[in-house]
């Protein structure tokens, strides 16, 4: 059994360690649907975009580890379930077909979003991570809309599907622009956007694309969910318990 | 009229799209394969995932499998074996200037 790492929670830390778990855990529960997906084809599809994030997760982890000498692996797998700051809505199980397409567009929104602006970042390797990454997230956003407009404005099923994904997932959206002071440090030295600052576009992104479903979002709830501060639901063990087991059964395991 | 429980499964399926990849540009687009999509949307968006995860390409084609119309094999003699004795019909037979190189 190999002991976990602590990482260290400053703000540029936890700012790049946000966007490398939003990365990974998406990139795993996307990964879940290799040989379950309705058709060949969006196995496939589903399966690229979780290699593609699990490729931007390395580039991150790797980025964000350097300073305390570790490495992308022990960084994705050697961590305690509170030292991953991932956003809660990405660690939701993947649920159906509906429900991971129009997660797939609310994180694809807000990571273009994201990668757009960090291509400007002070920090010329996440400069570079971000102008790679960007052109995966408008692909992925393209093909999550594309589904959600299909689903939204299909069949009564698919309708009543699409609509219990968005009831389930609305409230866990605002979480992904709080405000803190980890973004503000990030704002101030120039590494990158306040998530904040997306919420305006990524709104009007979204809610062009539910409207063309025919989809209309619940009203805003006080609920607020905590995975970026490292307070998980019950669903994040259970997927890190999944990652980890192999490295913290044999240690440096590889093939 | 006889009932079946088993639908035609041409009936239920969604369409077949053929699909053409451009490798580099100047190239030809070449035929690498098929799909099944409900339209020319998703068979283009089926087709990126499919066919050019390896960067096989920089533009994709698909077409209706239907669309397609296609000699029929029965008739392959009298299509194409005529061809076999006429070699004067490949341009081997004229003397290039010196100046026109590799063509």
């Amino acid at each position: 059994m190999t002991a976990s790492i602590t990482i260290d929670r400053n703000p540029t830390q936890q700012y790049l360690l946000r966007l490398g778990d939003t990365c990974l855990i998406l990139g795993q529960r996307l990964g879940e649907w290799c040989g379950h997906a309705p058709i060949l084809e969006e196995d496939i599809a589903l399966t690229n975009m979780a290699l593609d994030l699990v490729g931007q997760a390395r580039a991150l982890l790797t980025h964000a580890g350097r300073a305390q000498g570790f490495d992308e692996d022990q960084l994705a797998f050697l961590r305690d379930e509170r030292d991953y700051l991932n956003p809660t809505l990405v660690e939701l199980p993947r649920g159906d077909f509906a429900f991971t397409v129009l997660r797939n567009l609310m994180v694809a929104t807000l990571l273009k979003g994201l990668w757009q602006k960090l291509a400007d970042s002070s920090d010329a390797e996440l400069a570079a991570i971000a102008g790679k990454a960007v052109k995966e997230a408008r692909y992925h956003q393209q093909h999550a809309a594309d589904w959600v407009v299909r689903l939204g404005d299909g069949s009564d099923e698919s309708r009543r599907r699409c609509e219990d994904a968005l009831a389930q997932l609305w409230r866990y959206t605002p979480e992904l622009f709080e405000a803190d002071a980890v973004d503000e440090a990030a704002a101030a030295s120039g590494l990158g956007p306040r998530w904040a600052d997306l919420q305006a576009g990524w709104a009007a992104e979204v809610g062009e694309v539910l409207a063309e479903a025919g989809l209309v979002p619940p009203a805003e709830s006080a609920f607020r969910s905590t995975g970026k501060r490292g307070v998980h639901t019950e669903h994040m063990g259970r997927i890190l318990a999944e990652m980890q087991y192999l490295q913290r059964a044999y240690p440096g395991g590889a093939w | 009229m006889s009932e079946t429980n088993t639908p035609n499964p041409t009936a239920t399926e969604w369409p077949l799209w053929e699909v053409f990849v451009r490798s580099r540009a100047g190239l030809d687009h070449k035929h690498c394969g098929s799909l099944h999509a409900a339209d020319a949307a998703m068979a283009l968006q089926m087709a990126r995932d499919v066919y050019t995860r390896r960067q096989e390409g920089c533009s994709v084609w698909v077409v209706r499998s239907t669309d397609i119309t296609a000699s029929d094999p029965g008739d392959k003699g009298m299509y194409f074996d005529p061809m076999e004795d006429k070699v004067y019909r490949h341009p081997t037979f004229y003397k290039l200037p010196t100046e026109v190189d590799h063509m």
